[in-house]
């Protein structure tokens, strides 16, 4: 009996394989060719000189300098600068967040703990996008301005922006102060990044304590129980004993929560925020140069995306179980 | 002789609330300071919600909700749409409870049901209400829940005595449903065309999860299984693609898709802005569903798929009638995840200017009328979202006890 070629076990899966790479191939040409030719007849052949050219439009808020007659690699630049300050403080505030609420799962107070439960459910079941909506235009929009601003000893929130205490240039400690009817403070934080930090922390804070929650669940409960016959306050307990061993879980979790949060705060355009993504949309607009501002835009996000990663890795070897 | 178990004294309501709120004295301050926290904030949201909300911005752009700028004089094709969506749902809603379970159970009437068909009624009475709607409109939805209880109870009543045989391909008035759905909506076939620009709202948002959800599932099985699989360029060409597409936010995806793509392809073959943002986010999701799927796969044991080849059973045979049915089974819950974030993200076709739920409420709020009414409907949407996303995971939940084989109510006792 012969074979038939068909069920030939080395044949076979060599001609699947050119089969799909033919066709990947083919769409990966045809796709190109279009390209090329309409980005020809565009007058759009991929150049990036048009980077050093004036970008000839304001960012509201820039963590570097910048001003409008700078060249559009500077506006990126800034853009790329208001993304990582936003991701920086949303990845402390998050694991804070998240940290608090998962332990409070834990906690023998059971209306702590349905609290905790509530939050989670009812943050992960509402669109993101409509979060920060709804911080930005009703919550911070709504602060009132001058001396009807929401005081708290230290820190106060007007329509303005938040005006925090903090050092002045000659290293006096300095609270905020209403001159004039405008508040004046040595730290100012503007509402459109107030907004857009409180959403992803809270948005992702929710994600993060079902992560902690996970790790602190897969210890075993004897290590509780030890801890507490030794004489170990609860808080001890948590602290020294349980979430170390609880990291091991945790950290390859917290990995994937700060990656998403990283590419969520591209969302910041909806708050009023300009980041990155922001910077190239008017970009875009002004020099119709689609794929290269794309390209940036990926390369981007990917790197800080094979930052995180990479930085979480080396966590992760750390609070791995060594053996010997 | 039967085993002695300890005396057991049920707590009293007042010991229980004793011991979950004032174990310690620490328990108790918080117990205090948070009921003290949740009763200012009840208070607050229900004396916004009863006296300073203006809900007139809800009840007059009703329509425009949920149906965005549908054209006026062809919304009847929405209207039979619904009818027959109710129809189906209470006809599969009834076969589902009629199908022969184990022993006494058969012919209850369930706990959870009973509340399903409250919940129904008191909805669909309070609801037209509340939105303020016309008086055809309320009896329309009336009418419509009245028949989808009818089908439930019709269906419950008489689906046992349908043979087998047919009941087998019941689930294929779903798939018909869908593409009719889609005739009815979009137009052909003798109806009016009505272009994707003018879907909008609840519909959109609707159509757009759907969509994609349907057509991302079987791309992402077939990824994870390239990801897994022995051929090195199926299983690159897999990896590639993931790590791609989960490595960039969707928003940049849909930003290229609606510049880009238009570059891509031969002049005038592009699909307009809608559909683009479909398939975009119909590829997006399929990263995100093969890794669920790739997780379930990894669950399952390599000696199922080795004896299922020794058997004889060649490769595609041997996954789909072995393999898959056990890793989706498992990758269930991830995957339901992956669709409830779907769900979620089609709320970011408002930022690319397209009129979803959000969009449509952007252009609302955009309105000298309704300015300063951002609270209200944010509102409306959150609890709108909050529902099906959490509905979804019910359902996740219900069919994977129903789907697992160990679980207590599923095994029948031998006879």
């Amino acid at each position: 009996m012969v074979t038939p070629w068909w069920r030939h076990r080395r044949l076979m899966p060599w001609l699947i394989q050119a089969a799909v790479g033919l066709v990947v191939l083919v769409l990966v040409a045809f796709l190109l060719g279009n390209l090329v030719r309409n980005l020809t007849q565009a007058g759009l052949l991929l150049t990036w000189s048009w980077l050093g050219n004036p970008a000839g439009f304001e960012i509201a808020e820039t963590a570097i300098p910048f001003d409008a007659a700078m060249p559009y690699w500077r506006a990126l630049l800034a853009g790329l600068a208001n993304t990582l300050k936003v991701v920086l403080a949303g990845l402390v505030g998050a694991t804070v967040l998240g940290t608090l609420v998962g332990t409070a799962s834990f906690s023998t107070n059971g209306l702590l703990r349905r609290l905790a439960r509530v939050y989670v459910e009812l943050i992960r079941n509402i669109p993101l996008l409509l979060q920060l909506v709804f911080w930005y235009f009703v919550v911070f929009l709504a602060l009132p301005n001058g001396a009807a601003a929401l005081q708290l000893p230290g820190v106060v929130l007007a329509k303005a922006g938040l005006y925090l205490s903090w050092f002045d240039p000659a290293w006096q400690w300095q609270g905020p102060q209403l001159i004039n009817g405008v508040w004046t403070a040595p730290l100012r934080i503007t509402v459109e990044f107030a907004a857009l930090l409180t959403g992803l922390v809270i948005y992702t804070g929710a994600f993060i304590a079902e992560v902690v929650r996970g790790g602190v669940a897969s210890v075993a409960k004897g290590q509780w129980e030890a801890a507490n016959s030794l004489g170990f306050s609860p808080l001890q307990t948590l602290t020294r004993i349980v979430l170390p061993q609880a990291l091991r879980v945790i950290v390859p979790g917290l990995n994937s929560q700060y990656i998403s949060l990283a590419k969520s705060s591209s969302l910041a355009v909806a708050c009023g925020y300009t980041d990155l993504y922001s910077v190239a949309e008017t970009t875009l607009n002004q020099t119709g140069r689609a794929v290269e501002v794309v390209v940036i835009l990926l390369g981007s996000y990917l790197v800080i995306d094979l930052v995180i990663s990479g930085l979480m890795n080396g966590l992760n070897g750390l609070v791995q179980l060594r053996e010997r | 002789m039967a085993p002695v178990s300890p005396v057991m004294v049920r707590p009293g309501p007042w010991q229980r609330l004793r011991r979950e709120l004032f174990a310690s004295r620490v328990d108790g301050l918080i117990s205090i300071g948070l009921i003290g926290g949740l009763v200012a904030v009840g208070l607050g949201l229900a004396k916004w919600v009863l006296v300073q909300a203006q809900w007139t911005v809800i009840s007059a752009n009703s329509t425009l909700f949920a149906v965005g700028r549908y054209p006026l004089e062809q919304q009847w094709r929405l209207w039979l749409l619904t009818t027959l969506l109710a129809l189906a749902t209470g006809l599969s809603w009834g076969l589902l409870r009629a199908l022969p379970r184990s022993g006494a159970s058969a012919r209850a009437w369930p706990r959870n049901d009973r509340w399903a068909v409250a919940i129904l009624v008191v909805l669909a009475l309070w609801r037209p209400m509340a939105l303020q709607l016309a008086l055809p409109i309320q009896l329309r939805w009336w009418a419509i829940t009245g028949l989808l209880l009818l089908a439930r109870w019709a269906a419950g009543r008489w689906g046992a005595a349908i043979p087998a045989s047919a009941r087998r391909w019941m689930p294929l008035i779903w798939p018909l449903l869908y593409l009719l759905g889609m005739v009815l909506i979009s137009g052909g076939l003798g109806l009016v065309r009505v272009a994707p620009s003018d879907w909008g709202g609840l519909l959109l948002t609707l159509l757009m999860a759907t969509f994609s959800i349907l057509l991302c599932f079987p791309l992402g099985v077939l990824l994870a299984l390239g990801r897994r699989s022995n051929l090195p360029l199926l299983r690159w060409g897999s990896v590639l693609y993931i790590e791609f597409v989960r490595g960039a936010p969707l928003i940049t995806l849909l930003f290229l898709g609606q510049n880009i793509l238009g570059f891509l392809l031969p002049g005038g073959l592009a699909p307009d802005r809608v559909w683009r943002a479909a398939w975009v986010l119909t590829f997006f999701a399929a990263a995100y569903v093969a890794e669920a799927v790739r997780s379930g796969l990894a669950a399952i044991p390599a000696g199922q798929l080795e004896a299922a080849r020794s058997l004889g059973l060649p490769m595609p045979q041997a996954l789909i009638h072995v393999v898959l049915p056990q890793a989706l089974r498992v990758a269930l819950p991830a995957t339901v995840g992956q669709f409830i974030s779907l769900l979620q993200d089609t709320t970011l076709l408002s930022l690319i200017g397209l009129l979803d739920l959000l969009g449509t409420a952007r252009t609302v709020m955009a309105n000298p009328a309704y300015l300063g009414r951002n609270a209200e409907v944010y509102l409306v949407l959150a609890v709108l979202f909050w529902c099906c996303c959490a509905a979804l995971g019910l359902g996740s939940r219900a069919l994977e006890t129903r789907l697992n084989p160990t679980a207590p109510s599923n095994v029948t006792p031998s006879r």
